[in-house]
């Protein structure tokens, strides 16, 4: 057994496929942090709420006023460099760093596709995706007069397969419940009002177009990552990508996610596949073709550095593996308790909004009121809110802050919710009785949470 | 290969076509009968039968107000048929104040009919001033129904109080006006008519898709904003104290005219639970609407019909808040008790019509352009 993981872990593989990767995955990052500055977001979701809902443990990442344009900068130009593998490794630390302190400013912005994004970046740091057709390959190959490689090891390049695997799988595993599967929730809700799309917008509204779709998606999910790896069905596996991820962009607002997925999918091919790639782009930019054919294996710069790659991404694999299973942990409905819904890769999965009124107590003069949400908070912070167990309390907090500077005392907060799920009757969703003041935000369960009425079979 | 990249080439191209939450609009192609509610259909309702009917009565109304004040500014004697124009316009307007899209937007018609308290000492130094900018905002708390309801019950103690400041020696000022704020409210109110009956009409009715720009997704959001924010907390919730903690009397809609602000609640409520109906102006014919949409929709929720949950509240909410006596008596009692009750009944449709609805319906509620999941 042994034996066998050394002899994987010593296996080399052509490093364009890798190399490819870092390309796209650049520009892609490029795109989306211009896209977002272009649409004003960086100002909107950032720099104008007074108020930010943080990650537990992470409260002290807080957006940077006028700095935050500096950091988004800072992000966009690593990812630049990352593109074109100039300091590659520094370039990734920076652009992990940078991506995963803007993601932790405001929970209200958390989508699985930017935690996605942070845990590929991560992952990229103990890769060498900067060795091979980049500017740090040409210095090497200048100034210390050595030669560049031209192979990598097999595993860095595994690990990508199998993180995007992971996605897949966990995905496609989060849908195997009842509404999903025999309700056809939440698409039955999100496909009728999809009625003007052209060509299959009057199929929107059918019954078993919604099923269809929905244990579509699922088996999708759950399969699609055995069919890129399988060499036969590989072709026809990357067009169900294409489609699969082009009609979720013409059906869904989901920014950029597609092309991401469309894309890291190329890392399934075979290096020749990649190899023409680098070829073509090696012509059009006259980058010298002698440092494509080096015949040379990559070395990690200490043997140290090699094995502690390794132990890191194993462990990275370890945690990425279990954490979706963390809910387990918890009693009652996870869809609606939430405890344990993140970091999951749970995309798309459920049709869920709330209402949430908020009812100031003085604890000494007894006067109470009711909070206008719209004083403190976004409308896209309030819609977040309203439905979620942890921003209710940490907003509850800040609300007893807030009008305790007021000259107000003992503070107490009650809180007036209603949640709809996936098409039921919304019913009522935080105890009304309990003084969210008083609770200490934890990992623990939360049993301030009224539990869910109705059932939800599945894992 | 060559195939693999011409699919990369055709899905970057898709890419480059599609544009971020842009929606197609497509000709009307007579395809198959659509299997999707008629939003078409449910516009054309709102404009034809509700809203253009509304504004219609509104202005009507409103020129009925303005002849009245024009004949008691030519001799102030007599205040009863003024006031009684006043009430009429004032009650229709209750009726119409929810459709604030469009035209009404674009003028801002609420803020500049309806903005209650009326600020009294803007009014008075306007009038001592004798020339003002009725289009500044600053002014907008100085015009409009209640700048009237102040001009006519709230001059003086009694009747012969107020008729004696018309006929006194600043009179003419005074006159001049009323005069003024009731042709402004004519300006706004035949501007937004006439554009509804001009090319807005078709205009909102063509735009029937389904994004956060489409006719039915704004106007719900609309609605919703104005029985939540106008309705709701306007008239009930901030004179109850719910937001402050304490009694606010004095925020009353028609404060100086008295005993009618608890009328005037109902009106607007009527008013939002036959638009939901798609119940006709003036008439008891229905077409569709946002109940019938919830129905084709099939929103069953726990055995019911969620078009029935909401009708029975705003049953609730008219049975219970009509058992109340009048809002100044309700408020003079403290805590006001009943009075906070039948608020908690109006607030009960809240959630029914911002998460039930709106989920039902897969409209994003105060739309923010932001990326899912």
């Amino acid at each position: 057994m042994s034996t066998r993981i050394t002899t994987y872990l010593n296996t080399q593989r052509e490093a364009a496929p890798l190399a490819v990767f870092r390309v796209f995955f650049g520009v892609l990052m490029f795109a989306s942090i211009v896209r977002f500055w272009s649409y004003g977001w960086i100002k909107k979701f950032y720099i104008d709420p007074s108020f930010h809902f943080t990650f537990y443990g992470f409260e002290w990442v807080k957006p940077l006023g006028d700095y935050t344009y500096l950091l988004f900068a800072i992000c966009a130009l690593s990812s630049l460099f990352v593109m074109v593998g100039f300091k590659y490794r520094w370039s990734i630390i920076i652009f992990f760093v940078s991506f995963t302190y803007i993601e932790l400013m405001d929970k209200t912005m958390y989508l699985n596709h930017y935690y996605f994004i942070s845990m590929l970046s991560f992952l990229m740091i103990f890769l060498p995706a900067g060795a091979y057709f980049s500017i740090d390959a040409i210095t090497l190959s200048r100034k210390r007069n050595t030669t560049p490689p031209q192979f990598i090891p097999a595993w860095t390049i595994d690990s990508i397969k199998l993180l995007l695997g992971i996605v897949y799988v966990y995905a496609g595993l989060a849908k195997l419940n009842s509404d999903w599967l025999f309700k056809a929730m939440p698409l039955k809700i999100w496909l009728p009002s999809k009625f003007d799309i052209p060509l299959i917008g009057n199929l929107m509204g059918e019954e078993w177009v919604q099923y269809a779709f929905s244990w579509f998606g699922a088996g999708y999910d759950l399969f699609i990552p055995f069919f890129l790896l399988y060499k036969k069905t590989r072709p026809y596996a990357f067009v169900m990508v294409i489609i699969f991820h082009v009609l979720t962009r013409v059906l869904f607002p989901i920014g950029m996610f597609p092309y991401v997925m469309i894309v890291s999918a190329l890392i399934f091919f075979d290096a020749a596949f990649h190899k023409k790639i680098i070829y073509a782009f090696a012509k059009a930019l006259k980058y010298p073709t002698a440092l494509l054919k080096t015949s040379k294996q990559y070395v990690p710069s200490s043997a140290i550095s090699k094995k502690y790659a390794v132990a890191v991404v194993v462990i990275f694999f370890v945690i990425q593996i279990l954490l979706p299973w963390r809910y387990l942990a918890y009693p009652g409905e996870l869809f609606w308790t939430e405890e344990g819904y993140r970091f999951s890769w749970r995309v798309m999965l459920m049709e869920k909004s709330g209402y949430a009124q908020f009812k100031i107590v003085d604890g000494v003069t007894g006067r109470r009121f009711y909070v206008d949400n719209a004083d403190f908070l976004t409308p896209l912070q309030e819609k977040q809110m309203s439905f979620q167990p942890d921003f209710i309390l940490e907003y509850a907090h800040y609300l007893r802050d807030h009008f305790e500077s007021q000259g107000h005392q003992e503070v107490q907060v009650y809180v007036e919710s209603y949640v709809a799920l996936n098409g039921r009757l919304s019913t009522t969703y935080i105890d009304p009785e309990v003084n969210l003041a008083e609770i200490e935000d934890s990992f623990k369960h939360k049993t301030w949470v009224i539990p869910f009425t109705d059932e939800i079979k599945g894992l | 290969m060559k195939r693999i990249f011409g699919i990369l080439a055709i899905s970057l191209f898709i890419y480059a076509c599609g544009g971020d939450d842009t929606t197609v609009s497509t000709d009307d192609t007579d395809t198959v009968t659509p299997v999707t509610f008629d939003r078409s259909a449910m516009l054309t309702n709102w404009a034809d039968n509700i809203i253009i009917p509304g504004y219609q009565d509104f202005v009507a109304k409103v020129n009925t107000l303005e002849a009245q004040v024009a004949s008691f500014t030519d001799t102030p004697n007599d205040l009863t048929a003024v006031r009684a124009a006043w009430l009429d316009a004032y009650t229709t307007w209750q009726r119409v104040s929810m459709f604030e899209v469009g035209p009404a937007e674009t003028v801002n018609l609420r803020l500049n009919v309806n903005i209650y308290p009326a600020n009294v000492a803007t009014i008075e130094d306007n009038i001592t001033a004798g020339s003002y900018n009725l289009d500044l905002s600053s002014n907008r708390a100085a015009k409009g129904f209640p700048a009237i309801d102040y001009l006519l019950y709230g001059l003086g103690e009694d009747d012969a109080a107020i008729l004696a400041i018309y006929n006194g020696t600043n009179g003419d000022a005074y006159k001049q006006y009323l005069l003024d704020i009731t042709a402004d409210m004519k300006t706004l109110s035949t501007t937004v008519f006439n554009e509804w009956e001009g090319d807005y009409k078709e205009t909102f009715v063509a735009n029937d898709g389904a994004s956060a720009t489409a006719s039915t997704d704004r106007f719900v959001n609309d609605y919703i904003f104005y029985f939540e924010k106008h309705l709701r907390a306007g008239k009930m919730g901030i004179p109850g104290g719910v937001f402050s903690g304490s009694v606010e009397p004095n925020n009353i809609e028609a404060l100086y005219a008295g005993g009618i602000s608890k009328d005037l609640f109902i009106v607007g409520l009527n008013a939002t639970q036959d638009f939901f109906n798609g119940k006709a102006y003036n008439s008891s014919a229905q077409g569709e609407s946002l109940a019938s949409y919830l129905d084709e929709l099939n929103a069953i929720k726990d055995g019911a019909d969620l078009s029935e949950i909401i009708n029975s509240q705003f049953d609730v909410s008219r049975t219970v808040v009509s058992a109340l006596g009048n809002f100044e008596q309700e408020l003079a009692i403290n805590p006001p008790t009943n009075f906070l009750n039948a608020y908690d009944e109006v607030q009960r449709l809240v959630p029914l019509l911002k998460v039930d609805m709106v989920s039902a319906m897969s409209i994003s509620i105060d739309f923010a352009d932001a990326d899912g999941d």
